[in-house]
């Protein structure tokens, strides 16, 4: 890839000498370089989720959505296509589809009533010969040429995925075989039925959700539901891959029994506690049904999707930057078409573990908010991201690692000219 | 005495009593007492309007009996993290819906305010709509179901304690 130089000369932006181990604040923290993020990465060589096909089965059905901050209008068109352009009146800029979902045959403007197609094509423009021979618009004014702004769309297994940019790669070699590998055991091909949404936002920077899902040391420290009762154990059978860019990543474990536990690792993890039991353990069960070793993957899939497989509790998470300090999270939850009522029932359960009340889930959206909250109240430090030396980047074996978070931070460090 | 409206008065100051207490009970994060404010086989789930009206199953919370209604406070008390808060729950608005022997289906509006202990701002944390079933058992009334819709579907960072 080619490494663009950023716009900055300031030494305001200066990379800790000693590299990746070190990541300064104003990553996190600075408006000017989050503005260049929304630039060179939403905007830039980057496929961003921004529906499930599921969500707009027929013609004419639209939902919002967002690729980074910019609010786009993802519908199906009469070619029966999906289509995605920006939530933008070309003629006053209003943000003319307020419903987060429907049915239509046109999108119309409220303001001015101008028209657009599924497409988002330019359709009409009322009184654009004026009225009584007077005003309208200029007699050369073309509509083909004032269509909304459009965005390149290509879907994988029934998710969709938008860019800006010309020379985005083919989406299966922009995952990578592994990630690739990963997204198809979880996308296996079964018709995906929407169970539902969530919509919460996190007082964090954008890029702590990808590092949180890229930091499989916080799993058994942090999540102490998760270690009680043997979810996820250190000593687990487990992986956190990188694909080569360091972009992407998968953190992935094989449910364990907590009475494997060594004596050793129950002392590392205060979390541990003999002997809690669940009233109704059967929300932990897992009912396999993937073609995978792995009972749970996190797929960090750059720069705004992660795919929830939490054993059956399925989720996209659709991370909408607002600004440097904030963001916001929209999740789709979802099963397959063919699951009876009682693995839907099963899913709604384990879905307890996830999103903005989950036992792990709300604990994840703390933690986020602490780090922020510190950066903001003693500002002008840097992170120690050093565990893990024999991988500088990438794939490691080890969970006690932050490897995939250094590799991350190489990769936005080339995309930002940093 | 037979007269349907005192009737009618008496069934709505006991659920009005019950949602103070329950209201109490999680304001003073007395969780283990709104456990028992359930009958056993209770269905209890948060769930965005968006989610309701689109006949969407997807709940913050859900617990399909009052064993997972203990484990959530049990998980909440004994294993989560978060930054300590304290809940303020008003609930009004009571409408009796209907009365089928043992069964009172009934609806009031709730607000829970969150204050955090770094900031002077309470938040209105939810705002929604309690959809109820309940019964007597031994005499008492307890929720065989609460439905909590919520207006604001966009949640501030995390909803750590039930409302």
């Amino acid at each position: 890839m080619n490494v663009v130089p950023g716009p900055f000369s300031n030494s305001k932006y200066v990379w800790p000498a000693e590299g990746l181990t070190r990541i300064p604040d104003w990553v996190y923290t600075d408006p000017d370089i989050y503005a260049l993020e929304v630039e060179r990465i939403f905007h830039g060589r980057t496929w961003n989720y921004v529906a499930l096909e599921a969500e707009v089965p027929n013609v004419g059905d639209f939902i919002r959505s967002n690729v980074g901050p910019t609010p786009v209008v993802v519908a199906r068109g009469d070619d029966g296509a999906v289509h995605v352009f920006e939530n933008r009146c070309v003629h006053r800029a209003a943000e003319f589809c307020r419903e987060l979902s429907g049915t239509a045959k046109e999108f119309v403007c409220p303001y001015h009533q101008w028209t657009y197609d599924l497409q988002g094509n330019l359709q009409g423009v009322p009184f654009r010969r004026g009225v009584n021979g007077g005003g309208g618009m200029p007699a050369d004014f073309k509509t083909a040429n004032h269509g909304l702004t459009k965005l390149r769309v290509t879907t994988h297994r029934g998710v969709v995925f938008a860019t800006y940019s010309e020379e985005t790669e083919p989406f299966t070699d922009y995952l990578g075989a592994d990630v690739l590998r990963e997204f198809e055991a979880t996308f296996d091909g079964r018709k995906l039925q929407v169970l539902g949404h969530y919509r919460h936002s996190l007082p964090g920077n954008w890029k702590l959700y990808h590092e949180n899902l890229k930091d499989p040391y916080h799993a058994t420290l942090l999540h102490t539901f998760l270690v009680t009762f043997g979810l996820m154990v250190a000593g687990n059978k487990s992986m956190m891959l990188s694909d080569p860019s360091g972009r992407h990543g998968v953190m992935g474990s094989a449910k364990s029994d907590a009475a494997n536990v060594t004596d050793e690792n129950k002392k590392e993890m205060r979390a541990y506690k003999e002997g809690m039991t669940l009233a109704e353990p059967r929300f932990m069960d897992f009912v396999p049904e993937f073609d995978s070793p792995w009972s749970v993957t996190m797929a960090t899939i750059w720069p705004n999707l992660i795919v929830q497989r939490e054993m059956n509790t399925l989720g996209i998470r659709q991370i909408v930057p607002t600004g440097p300090n904030e963001f916001i999270m929209k999740w789709t939850m979802f099963g397959f078409e063919g699951d009876d009522a009682e693995m839907t029932r099963h899913r709604l359960r384990q879905g307890n573990l996830m999103g903005p009340a989950g036992f792990l889930g709300l604990e994840d959206n703390e933690a986020i908010k602490f780090v922020q909250d510190g950066m903001i109240r003693v500002p002008g430090g840097e992170h120690l991201v050093a565990l893990d030396p024999k991988v500088p980047t990438g794939t490691s074996d080890s969970l006690i690692s932050e490897a995939a978070i250094r590799g991350m931070y190489r990769y936005w460090r080339q995309e930002m000219g940093l | 005495m037979s007269d349907p409206r005192l009737e009618a008065l008496l069934l709505r100051a006991e659920i009005e009593a019950f949602n103070a207490d329950y209201a109490a009970a999680l304001d003073e994060q007395r969780l283990s007492d709104w456990v028992e404010m359930f009958t056993e086989d209770a269905f209890y789930v948060i769930l965005s309007k968006e989610n309701h009206d689109r006949g969407m199953p997807v709940g913050l919370i859900y617990c399909e009996n009052r064993g997972m209604i203990q484990d959530r406070a049990f998980a909440l008390k004994k294993t989560a993290m978060f930054a300590p808060r304290y809940m303020r729950h008003m609930i009004s608005n009571l409408q009796i819906v209907s009365v089928a022997g043992e069964e009172v289906r009934a609806r009031a509006n709730y607000i829970t305010l969150q204050v955090l202990f770094d900031n002077p701002v309470a938040t209105v944390h939810q705002v929604g709509i309690y959809l109820d079933v309940f019964r007597r058992v031994d005499g008492a009334l307890k929720l065989a179901e609460r439905r909590c819709v919520y207006d604001n579907l966009l949640v501030d960072n995390a909803l750590c304690l039930p409302v």
